[in-house]
């Protein structure tokens, strides 16, 4: 045992952080799969394996109620035979196991009628590196946690106010082997930090999530939920209806992140996009540009996809006309195209989906558009979005924690919450000005880099008691 | 096998410290399959085995988990556990607390008359292509789609109080979709749910019983009229929903407020708070008197997604009054939140997705009683109203005060009989003046057990099943036509 792994194993019975798999294990595993496999006559298999290690800590009313880690590792099988494939899926790797998974696999794979537009799986590829681990976030500890979360909550007593949120972190890795030759491996970690303060029957809400755990201030969000909290002091209800919106980066990711599957091949072929009869045309304003792009230096994620495939980074709308979509290799055989790295892992019925999103921003910060602003609404946050019509892409949901009135270029006061039900589309034509796109944390779509924006006539259409 | 691991886990955490510790070993196999459009999409299985355990130690909770069933391993875990809750206790206020409860040592199996893993596949594959063919028949559909999915959760149970139970849950669902665009709209059609289809205890039976390809062509020619049915009108009226949309109602604006958790402000980061403060226990007019709504984890109450013997916790199933002649009555509760509001002992309603995730309070099976309407009758009754069937869209506020549902489809009632077909329908209020202006519901020939297979709640996020029996109902001056408003 090395002196690293002998440190890890020490800490392990404490509440520190364990350690990943070296990756060659992982290889090995996958190679025992291959070697299972071909023994059995399998002429196409697919390994993926996932290890996770992650842990949170939660708190609410000042204090931490709930504080849990986990760690696993899954092994999922593809088998392909003669135009079938199936996927089985463990947490059991002992070879058994795994041959009793490769079976299972060849079962469900045989009993299936034949696909005649099922791909063979593909060769070796090269990948760009990403460098997404990073050591500090994968050492913090539940002691390091729990000093933080103690931080922000003392300084919700000091203010007469109560705190809730997480402080999370964890760190995960994927190897993807096939056995036509094809070999991926990705590791990151992953930090987050979220914390709604309430004063009386006013809150607001800070949130981040990075790679690098260094990279926020648990306490200086805390501070930043604080201030808004006491500012939302007794809200003033007004009457629904269109209004100029300042959306902060999370309210922005919520909505806009609901296009993401709008932009798959396989969902506009199945017409069930919005962007169905619409690619080549302005759909947007022409201040809205859009791109996935998985190398992006504020991204997460593998640079490969569910099949092993390299991600290219795609621009989906630039200057508001809708220019590609995203392929997997089948949606993209089915176009007479090439596939951009966005497949899921196969079989599926989706396809694929962008899921790296970054929206192009500006240069106008939050502070100048309030200062442009005569009437108008500062918009912390969203919740519970969901989508009311597919192909106008209107949604609806609430505003919470921190709506504020601007008047005269200034906040004035908080206001009761609203529900909205606003079509993406035209909102997205309907931006004055953008600020700096920046990595955004929010609750509804997964995290994504954009800018805060400003925007006329958003639709509200009724108000809520508080 | 499983109590081996059980006991090293609790005997590991008493040696570290520990006051009061739970474990659960839980193996979960699961099996999805889709088509969509003559093809087979999803065709997957899955298994997973692991250890969690949840410890009291220094007065504060830890948590870990494992998949690694090894003595080492385990024990491991269960020090994690207690080096965590050590951790906490550097921020905590007061003691963890825990009302009483007894020492259940059993084993218990849910209904499954037709084990789901073991019918073949073929069959299984056979129905639904066969119902997504028949969906493509009607001219028109631009996308078919149907799904099955099955689930088998065996857990081993056991407390540092003794407890030592072991439950069987199978779990089956199924449901099909047809979708048409045309022009520059989408409709859809689903049966027998939106989102899925129905869910519930059991085996292979509860997907024969739901006849999909009976109901295909149905389904389909309802989502090509769609498009040239008239839009639904914006008007405060009378609204008659039918019962999985009911159920869904009843999750989002009775269910999710009457946890406990959300009421104490431990969900107020992520789902939210509720408007049920403890000063409107027995003191809130909730409902108009003729509703009644229980939660019941009993299996009596029915095979349900909430259907068990003991909650993730070791407490015996029960069955709870929450709306009783339409005054609110009670929360769902845990042991813990139970000794903070006094309760004497928990509602049992602590719920774990797996075997890497904390027992938290969810609901069970959240129910409305049925009234005494036959539902034909319930019509005839009717002068004026819009009928709104199968969930497309829901969404409420953070403390479940104002809520906007739409659904996939609607018809008019006019003079006592239903008249056209509307689309785009939907509706909004706010849940106690909702509530209490019901004032028809129809009686337990009605009665479906619905199944929700995806409530989602708590960080790390969970997916939970929970049940809502529901029959069609009556309200009263409801804002109808709301989603689409321009005003």
């Amino acid at each position: 045992m090395s002196p690293r792994r002998q440190q890890h194993a020490t800490k392990r019975s404490t509440a520190s952080a364990v350690a990943l798999r070296p990756e060659r294990q992982l290889h090995q595993i996958a190679a025992t799969v291959l070697r299972l496999a071909k023994e059995r006559g399998v002429p196409e298999t697919e390994v993926h394996i996932d290890e996770s290690i992650q842990a949170l800590t939660r708190f609410a009313n000042n204090t931490i109620h709930q504080n849990v880690a986990e760690q696993g590792m899954v092994v999922s099988i593809r088998t392909a035979v003669d135009g079938r494939t199936a996927r089985v899926t463990t947490n059991r790797v002992e070879a058994d196991a795994l041959r009793a998974a490769i079976e299972d696999s060849l079962s469900l794979a045989a009993h299936q009628p034949k696909d005649s537009h099922l791909l063979p799986m593909p060769g070796k590829q090269k990948y760009r590196a990403v460098r997404r681990f990073h050591p500090a976030t994968a050492a913090l500890t539940a002691e390091e946690r729990a000093r933080a979360v103690k931080s922000a909550c003392q300084l919700a007593e000091e203010r007469g106010q109560v705190a809730a949120g997480i402080f999370s972190s964890g760190q995960s890795q994927s190897v993807l082997i096939n056995s036509h030759g094809l070999s991926a491996a990705y590791r990151q970690t992953q930090s987050a930090f979220s914390i709604t303060m309430q004063q009386g029957s006013a809150a607001s809400w800070a949130k981040a999530n990075e790679p690098d755990v260094r990279h926020f201030d648990p306490l200086h969000l805390a501070k930043i939920a604080s201030e808004k909290a006491t500012r939302a002091q007794n809200p003033v209800e007004l009457a629904p209806g269109r209004f100029t919106v300042i959306l902060e980066p999370a309210a922005v990711l919520d909505l806009v992140g609901f296009l993401f599957y709008d932009f798959a091949a396989t969902a506009v072929a199945d017409k069930r996009s919005c962007l169905s009869g619409r690619l080549g045309k302005p759909v947007f304003g022409k201040n809205i540009t859009i791109a996935d792009d998985a190398h992006h230096p504020d991204q997460l994620g593998a640079p490969f996809d569910g099949e092993g495939m390299p991600r290219q980074r795609i621009v989906l709308v630039d200057r508001g006309v809708v220019k590609n979509l995203v392929y997997s290799r089948r949606s993209a055989k089915q176009a007479g195209t090439k596939t951009t790295g966005h497949g899921f892992a196969l079989p599926n019925e989706y396809g694929e989906a962008p899921l790296n999103l970054v929206v192009a921003g500006g240069n106008t910060s939050v502070d100048e558009m309030i200062a442009s602003t005569h009437r108008g609404l500062l918009v912390t946050r969203l919740w519970y979005i969901r989508e009311v019509d597919p192909y106008e892409k209107i949604m609806t949901g609430m505003t919470r924690d921190g709506l504020f009135l601007i008047e005269q270029g200034k906040i004035a006061h908080g206001v009761r919450n609203f529900r909205f039900n606003q079509s993406v589309l035209e909102m997205l034509r309907n931006v004055e000005c953008l600020g700096p796109a920046t990595r955004a944390a929010g609750e509804e779509a997964f995290e994504m880099v954009v800018p805060p924006m400003k925007i006329r006539e958003f639709h509200f259409s009724e108000v809520t008691k508080f | 096998m499983m109590y081996d691991w059980t006991n090293v886990a609790l005997e590991t955490s008493r040696l570290r410290g520990a006051s009061y510790a739970d474990v659960r070993v839980m193996h979960l196999r699961q099996r999805d399959l889709t088509t969509k459009s003559g093809r087979v999409g999803t065709l997957s299985q899955s298994e997973s085995i692991g250890l969690g355990i949840r410890v009291v130690a220094n007065g504060a909770w830890g948590f870990a988990s494992t998949d690694q069933l090894t003595r080492e391993g385990v024990a491991a875990c269960a020090a994690q556990a207690v080096a965590i809750a050590r951790s906490s206790a550097l921020a905590k206020k007061e003691n963890v607390q825990l009302v009483a409860e007894g020492t259940y040592v059993d084993s218990w199996q849910g209904p499954c008359l037709k084990d789901p893993f073991e019918i073949p596949l073929e069959t299984q594959l056979d129905l639904l292509l066969a119902a997504d063919a028949a969906m493509r028949e009607v001219k028109g559909v631009t996308l078919s789609e149907s799904d099955m999915q099955f689930r088998k959760i065996d857990s081993w149970f056991a407390s540092s109080s003794g407890s030592k139970i072991h439950q069987r849950r199978v779990i089956s669902g199924c449901g099909i979709v047809a979708t048409v665009f045309q022009g520059d709209a989408i409709q859809k059609r689903s049966y027998p749910n939106s989102f899925g289809g129905q869910h519930g205890l059991g085996g292979y039976e509860l997907v024969e019983s739901m006849d999909l390809l009976q109901h295909a062509p149905r389904v389909a020619e309802e989502a090509v009229a769609l498009h040239s049915a008239p839009q639904c009108p914006e008007k405060t009226g009378t609204l008659i929903l039918g019962g999985s949309q009911l159920g869904l109602q009843i999750h989002e604006s009775i269910g999710h407020p009457i946890e406990l958790d959300r009421v104490l402000g431990q969900e107020a980061n992520f789902a939210g708070t509720s408007f049920l403060t403890l000063d409107k226990l027995h003191n809130l007019r909730y409902a108009s008197p003729i509703v009644n709504v229980v939660a019941d984890a009993r299996i009596a109450h029915g095979p349900g997604l909430g259907s068990f013997a003991y909650d993730d916790e070791g407490v015996p199933a029960q069955c709870i009054d929450v709306i009783k002649d339409g005054e609110f009555h009670g929360y769902l509760s845990s042991r813990e939140t139970a000794h903070l509001i006094g309760l004497p002992r928990s509602g049992g309603t602590m719920r774990t997705e797996g075997w890497n995730r904390l027992p938290m309070i969810r609901m069970t099976n959240v129910s409305i009683l049925p009234g005494p309407w036959i539902f034909d009758n319930l019509i005839a009754d009717t002068d004026d109203a819009i009928l709104m069937e199968t969930n497309r869209s829901w969404s409420i506020d953070d403390r479940r005060y104002q809520f906007q549902f739409s659904t996939e489809i609607a018809w008019e009632i006019k003079g006592g009989k239903k008249a056209r077909m509307v689309k785009n329908p939907s509706y909004s209020g706010i849940t106690t003046e909702f509530w209490n202006s019901c004032d028809a519901i129809s009686n337990a020939d009605h009665w479906v057990l619905w199944g929700t297979p995806n409530c989602g709640k708590g960080q790390p996020m969970q997916v939970m099943g929970t049940g809502h029996g529901a029959v069609p109902a009556r309200f009263r001056n409801v804002r109808i036509g709301t989603a689409f408003s321009k005003q």
